[in-house]
């Protein structure tokens, strides 16, 4: 057994990752602890929760699919409504999880192992809920599958020009490669699980998604080499996963979506409401769970820093939009953002503008930093504010073309609002299975973080 | 327990952290074993060299599968738009490089992905689930807190008593012999 250290710096800055003086045996109890343990009442209570918004969105998608589009608010010239709209915001939501498991990894940021785990998860549930969308959308959604270039009957492929089929592509992608990462990563956990596993059944189903794994040093070699590729490779694929969404607006001439600054603006963005999220559920899973030696202030702290620079970097790109509309002298573009700003959507652009640029200037403050209900209130507000520039972004610039004959007013139907409420049925149904059945936490990589893990830390001590 | 069918495959002995791990995996290269590996929780940065191991060949497995995956992905898509249905869109040239490239991109990663995983696995020889390893009991700490070193009968410099006593010298603890039934 080895000596649990009191205090434990690993990271250069002195400030002890993990906290609580753990051993490698006592991380393993901790989080395995938490799916080995009765399930709790409050679980039970959250899955009744998810699984009847489940079915609310089962219903309206039944509906959808019975009765076609004209359920939703859309009208002429406002043609893309909430559909859109809910797919860039959990796509958005998504990022956080690969930027954490992905680019956070090659930066050597240890911080980032007591979170990647449910981060990678999130992303998963967040993009099964955002491919819904593009699913429905289309209304006939038994012809879903001209979306995919597959030899047909018609003889006709897909065109490859357009940014909605790049979108069919890059998200498609995205979601398996994060797949791959969550389960390469997840592969030495489910060893743990087998080994423990009491049951027969438990026995035989961690045994075959842990694959044989042995811990062996040549099987290391070939795994951290694995999760480095992977690593590489989806880095790149965070920043080109929403920049492809971006050019579905912007790769259109109307005025408000066609502007070069989309795609850095739309990942900024993504990022942003991403770690929104992750401090939101991770609040909640540290507060239920007890995980505060696990999940510190530190760690949390450390997003809210990440929170306040997104946001900052989407402030910037709201006011540069604004600029280049003065700056390029073109009337409709300018008309658009004076729209935006003053028309009849201000109350959504207010909205947009208080969350997402006042809320995180709350977090200059290092006393605001680390208090849990300011971090809790402002990650919920992070994600309206970005539900609302979706929505302005897509509404503004269709409710106001070129045409002031064309010019209508959206409002949602009950289908539109009853959809998305559906959506976070999916999440959260999800999410919930995930941390009942599955180590939240990457034990893994939490021990490989510990003082007792480099191998040079040991030799010149006593052991037990 | 019939004994004629049992056959010794290997040698296994506990070792009490990750120090003591890799200085007995050194010595054990020193001395000229080959065929060992070294069980842990977690991966032990140094270790590939405390063992004598060359670094991972992945990289060309999923370097293969990006050239496949982008040159697959461009080819589909400069066969279809200008070959089996050419049709001209918004008047752009046939093949508009510029407009296929995030597919390109996108497939490229896909099958670098779906190579990392399974190239590790086959690299790997897994899946395995049968492995005399998880024959002794003591083994299943080794995904919670226990290092193992593992000595296979293969090994030329292989002899029972002479690794056992190897192994003790080294500060390694409760050996045990790895066997399978025939």
């Amino acid at each position: 057994m080895n000596k649990p250290a009191e205090n434990i710096a690993v990271s250069s800055e002195d400030v002890p990752l993990i906290t609580g003086g753990q051993t490698f045996s006592s991380i393993t109890e901790k989080i395995v602890g938490i799916i080995e343990q009765k399930t709790p009442k409050t679980w039970y209570l959250a899955i009744g929760a998810s699984l009847s918004l489940l079915m609310v969105l089962m219903g309206s998608v039944g509906f959808l699919v019975w009765e076609g589009t004209g359920i939703w608010g859309l009208n002429n010239p406002v043609g893309w409504g909430w559909a859109i709209i809910n797919f860039v915001w959990w796509v958005g939501i998504g990022h956080a999880g690969t930027l954490i498991s992905a680019i956070l990894f090659l930066l050597r940021q240890k911080w980032r192992t007591s979170i990647n785990r449910f981060a990678e998860a999130m992303t998963l549930f967040a993009v099964s809920c955002a491919l819904i969308f593009p699913g429905i959308h289309v209304g006939r959604i038994w012809i879903a599958y001209y979306m995919f270039p597959i030899p047909n009957q018609m003889d006709i492929w897909p065109n490859f020009r357009s940014p909605l089929l790049w979108d069919v592509f890059a998200v498609g992608t995205y979601f398996a490669v994060s797949f791959l990462f969550w389960y390469t990563g997840l592969i030495p956990d489910l060893g743990t699980l087998r080994d423990r596993a009491q049951t027969r059944i438990k026995k035989i189903i961690f045994g075959i998604l842990a694959i044989g794994w042995r811990g062996g040093n040549r099987q290391w070699r070939h795994y951290e080499r694995a999760y480095l590729i992977l690593a590489g490779i989806s880095t790149p694929l965070v920043l080109s996963v929403h920049s492809v969404v971006s050019t579905d607006f912007a790769v259109s001439i109307l005025p408000g979506w066609h502007t070069t600054i989309f795609p850095p603006y739309f990942v900024a963005g993504a990022i942003f409401s991403g770690f929104a999220m992750v401090m939101t559920l991770s609040i909640i899973a540290r507060k239920i769970f007890n995980l505060d030696h696990l999940i510190t202030l530190n760690h949390l702290e450390k997003i809210n820093k990440i929170m306040l620079l997104t946001g900052m970097m989407v402030g910037y790109a709201y006011s540069i939009e604004f600029f280049i509309a003065w700056y390029s002298g073109n009337i409709y573009e300018q008309f658009v953002f004076i729209n935006r700003a003053f028309g009849n959507y201000a109350w959504a652009y207010w909205i947009m503008i208080s969350c997402n640029v006042v809320v995180p200037q709350l977090f200059w403050f290092k006393k605001l930093r680390r208090s849990i209900p300011i971090m809790f209130i402002a990650s919920i507000l992070i994600n309206i504010g970005m539900w609302f520039e979706r929505f302005v972004i897509v509404v503004t610039s269709l409710s106001r073309d070129f045409l002031p004959a064309n010019w209508d007013y959206f409002s949602p139907t009950m289908w539109d609002i009853l959809t998305f409420v559906g959506s976070f049925g999916l999440f959260f149904t999800l999410f919930l299975l995930f941390i009942r059945v599955l180590p939240m936490i990457s034990m893994t990589e939490v021990k490989g973080v510990l003082p007792e893990a480099d191998p040079h830390h040991s030799t010149g001590e006593s052991h037990e | 327990m019939n004994n004629n069918s049992i056959k010794t495959v290997g040698i296994m002995a506990q070792f009490s952290n990750p120090g003591e791990l890799m200085k007995a995996a050194e010595k054990l290269r020193d001395s000229g074993y080959s065929k060992f590996d070294c069980h842990s929780p977690f991966p032990i940065h140094g270790m590939d060299k405390a063992m004598g191991l060359s670094s991972s060949s992945l990289g060309w497995v999923v370097g293969l599968a990006a050239i496949i995956g982008t040159t697959g992905a461009l080819g589909l898509q400069w066969w279809t738009s200008t070959i089996d249905y050419p049709l001209v869109i918004s008047g752009k040239p046939l093949f508009s490089f510029q407009a296929y490239v995030p597919i390109t991109f996108a497939v490229g990663v896909l099958l670098s992905g779906v190579a990392a995983l399974i190239g590790m696995l086959a690299l790997n020889g897994l899946p395995r689930w049968n492995h005399p390893v998880f024959n002794s009991d003591k083994f299943e700490k080794v995904t919670d807190d226990a290092f193992f070193i593992s000595i296979e009968a293969e090994d030329p410099k292989f002899h029972t008593d002479e690794t056992i006593q190897f192994f003790e010298s080294i500060g390694g603890t409760n050996c045990e012999l790895l066997q399978e039934n025939q």
